[in-house]
């Protein structure tokens, strides 16, 4: 594996286990009240499991997987993609913190959406045949 | 592909159609005005997300990623059988409780989801435990 899917999956195995974790708090409150305020982690739940584990997993696969350039450096340009990993990431902490700054979820949401539009960018020219050459 | 595999990759798939039923059942409710369908959402999102997509997703994984080591190249296969009921444990007690719960809550549907809540939690705990040590460069 190249080191950026190293980290966007290790990445999405923690949002993993935060995500279930908050979906096991808000589950058992739904079954046995014990504390109605943890329905306010409800869009951390939807966050953290949909762009955070399930959104990062694919990007990291396919940047792992997809096909590679033939000339040049063989997924393009890294750069790029350490870029994206890190405005997604920002992106959901962000949306998360919306619980104390509402203002934080639109911000999170701009940055996630420059994350993916720079992630689309570098690899739209590896979804192609497998014959080498650009 | 590995036994494993193949019984998370079939299940996802069932749980493709049941979530597709769910979401008929969903579209019909205000038409017929079923409200004791009205349990149903959560089902229906869940059955998507984790019986269906993050199901396939661990198999694929279990299947797919770099070799844990010569003697394991998997990891722990008891551990992904593991994973494999609490998974589907876990979503076939929400399956039945959730929508009671939704018309008639009692203690009895009120545990059922806290025990669905704790083996969902312990299905994502041992993947990442059996996954973790096989995300590396080589």
């Amino acid at each position: 594996m190249p080191r950026q899917t190293v980290w966007f999956i290790r990445a999405s195995l923690i949002y993993l286990l935060v995500g279930f974790s908050i979906g096991a708090l808000i589950l058992a409150q739904k079954g046995r009240p014990y504390d109605a305020s943890v329905w306010l982690l409800l869009p951390l739940h939807m966050e953290f499991l949909l762009a955070g584990w399930l959104l990062q997993l694919v990007l990291g696969m396919a940047f792992w997987i997809f096909p590679r350039f033939g000339v040049g450096a063989p997924r393009g340009r890294a750069n790029a993609i350490w870029v994206s990993f890190v405005l997604l990431n920002l992106g959901i902490l962000l949306v998360a913190a919306q619980l104390w700054v509402p203002l934080a979820l639109l911000v999170g949401r701009l940055a996630e959406a420059a994350g993916l539009l720079i992630y689309i960018a570098g690899s739209w020219g590896r979804v192609k045949p497998l014959a080498v050459g650009s | 592909m590995p036994t494993v595999t193949r019984w998370f990759i079939k299940t996802s798939f069932i749980c493709l159609g049941l979530a597709l039923l769910a979401g008929l059942l969903l579209a019909l409710q205000p038409l017929f005005n079923l409200s004791a369908l009205s349990g149903i959402f959560p089902i229906y999102i869940h059955l998507l997300v984790f019986g269906w997509l993050t199901q396939l997703v661990f198999g694929v994984v279990f299947w797919m990623f770099p070799k844990y080591s010569n003697e394991q190249p998997r990891g722990s296969e008891p551990l992904a059988w593991w994973t494999y009921g609490l998974l589907n444990v876990g979503l076939l007690l929400r399956l039945i409780a959730e929508p009671v719960n939704a018309v008639q809550p009692n203690a009895v549907v009120g545990w059922m989801l806290v025990l669905a809540a704790i083996v969902q939690l312990s299905a994502g705990v041992t993947f990442v435990l059996n996954t973790w040590a096989r995300v590396k460069g080589r």
